[in-house]
């Protein structure tokens, strides 16, 4: 459903993106693993246009993007069928939980307000966060934010939703609500694109994990395959010293 | 000497007299003359500020650059001297402009580069996550703007602003140097021919004391609303 080709990215001379190539298919809940500074938000980023890669080919949803070169109409369009969660959630900080998630639906899609209200508290009902709906950002927890956030992400009924170190910004108390309502999403069928550290939701929930070092891919498959017999000597040291000392009591 | 002067000065009753006949005549030419002065080149102001920020903000080009001219002369001369060249100045190329448009348009682009500046500052306050966020919404750049990003940044600038309004009721006393009929001009009249001039001076003062003191009121009133969704991160 989405496929990125040859994706070059550089910030003056510093290279981040070296020639990445990656594949997500429809209901796959794709994780990107790598050590720090490895390219994965850059990339994330650039599917979604919040950077404009250097040159990359992008395939959504049947249709062609020259990534370098791509018209403003185009990427409108393309973003109403995206969504993107972001490390600090990013709520708008002059509205409501419930006007967070309906924002978009009524600005951006048109959509009546009776019924985008009606989207909007199904969907903060699916995080927990109904009776939070009238507070604003400032009123919340970190990890209530990004509930909020998921919500917002999810009511446009978008074909992948991209996360960005969902659970990076949060204390460790609060990242189990979050990773919780994402585990529920990629129950429910929703594809995704998840750059994370949280290195259980990886093995537990993705099916597919991509493994990126310095600006390119070192080793792409199914979860399982990458986890128990992962081919390159990298990988295999990243899982050792990234799983590990989580894992001991 | 002086002490006693000073008493026959407080406890005359021409003195009093004169304030209690001058007190409508000064607050009078204030409610039809300064506020009305202030309410409109204020709000004109208002319009300009928020363009020339947007502008600047949206770094569009040709645009951006005249909108920084504008702010670099209207910032960098004194108010006085833009009132003298509009209103004595222009007589001299054919443009006539009676005494209180010509304030009007003074003031508005005076006042409107300072609070460009405020609302500038202020847009760029906003974090850069929340543009992001918009898009990310499928809303278009200026829809971000407009719902999320300018309301923001007008929380923000809401004291500065009002500290700017609040300064320019005081200032639009020097539209009486163009003859416009406003409160300092009464007051100017009224010593000419009484020769009270202390008593009225403070009599006047205290009048754009009281338009000041009503301002901070509504500025405060005005913050206790915007402060509802807060002014933190997030």
């Amino acid at each position: 459903m989405l496929t990125a080709t040859d994706l070059h990215k550089s910030f003056g001379s510093l290279e981040v993106l070296r020639g990445v190539s990656l594949r997500v298919n429809q209901g796959d809940v794709a994780v990107i693993l790598g050590p720090s500074g490895s390219g994965k938000t850059t990339l994330l980023r650039c599917l979604n246009f919040l950077e404009t890669a250097d040159s990359g080919q992008l395939t959504f949803d049947g249709e062609q993007f020259d990534l370098a070169h791509t018209p403003r109409r185009d990427i409108a369009r393309l973003r109403k069928k995206t969504a993107f969660v972001f490390q600090n959630y990013n709520l708008f900080r002059n509205k409501t939980a419930l006007q967070n998630v309906t924002e978009g639906l009524i600005v951006a899609r048109k959509m009546p307000k009776a019924q985008a209200v009606e989207l909007g508290e199904r969907a903060l009902a699916k995080v927990g966060l109904l009776d939070r709906k009238d507070h604003y950002p400032h009123q919340l927890s970190g990890g209530q934010q990004q509930r909020a956030a998921i919500a917002r992400a999810m009511a446009a009924n978008p074909e992948i939703i991209l996360f960005d170190e969902p659970t990076s910004a949060l204390d460790p108390e609060l990242t189990g609500e979050v990773l919780s309502v994402m585990r529920q999403l990629a129950e429910d069928g929703m594809t995704m694109l998840v750059v994370t550290h949280e290195m259980g939701f990886a093995r537990n929930v993705s099916n597919q994990v991509v493994f990126m070092e310095n600006g390119v891919v070192v080793e792409a498959g199914p979860t399982q395959e990458i986890f128990l017999h992962p081919r390159q000597e990298r990988t295999r040291a990243f899982l050792q010293t990234s799983v590990h000392p989580k894992e001991r009591p | 000497m002086f002490v006693q002067q000073f008493l026959e000065f407080l406890f005359g009753e021409r003195l009093w007299g004169i304030l209690a006949d001058s007190f409508w005549k000064i607050l009078l030419p204030g409610l039809t003359v300064t506020i009305p002065l202030t309410v409109i080149a204020f709000s004109l102001a208002m319009v300009i500020a928020v363009a020339a920020a947007l502008v600047q903000f949206a770094r569009v080009p040709v645009a951006s650059q005249l909108c920084r001219f504008y702010i670099w002369v209207a910032r960098g001369t004194p108010l006085l001297v833009q009132l003298f060249v509009v209103f004595f100045g222009l007589p001299r190329v054919g443009i006539r402009i009676d005494p209180f448009p010509a304030a009007i348009i003074v003031f508005s682009l005076n006042e409107g580069a300072y609070c460009a500046e405020i609302v500038r500052a202020a847009l760029e306050s906003v974090p850069s996550g929340q543009l992001e966020a918009g898009a990310c919404a499928g809303m278009s750049y200026l829809q971000t703007m407009r719902r999320i990003v300018l309301p923001q940044a007008m929380r923000t600038a809401f004291p500065s602003l009002s500290n700017s309004l609040i300064a320019m009721v005081k200032d639009t006393s020097l539209a009486s140097n163009i003859t416009v009929a406003e409160m300092f001009m009464a007051a100017r009249t009224i010593v000419a021919a009484t020769w009270e001039p202390l008593a009225l001076y403070i009599e006047v003062g205290l009048i754009y004391l009281l338009f000041s003191t009503v301002l901070t009121w509504f500025q405060r009133l005005g913050e206790r609303r915007l402060s509802v969704y807060g002014n933190q991160e997030g």
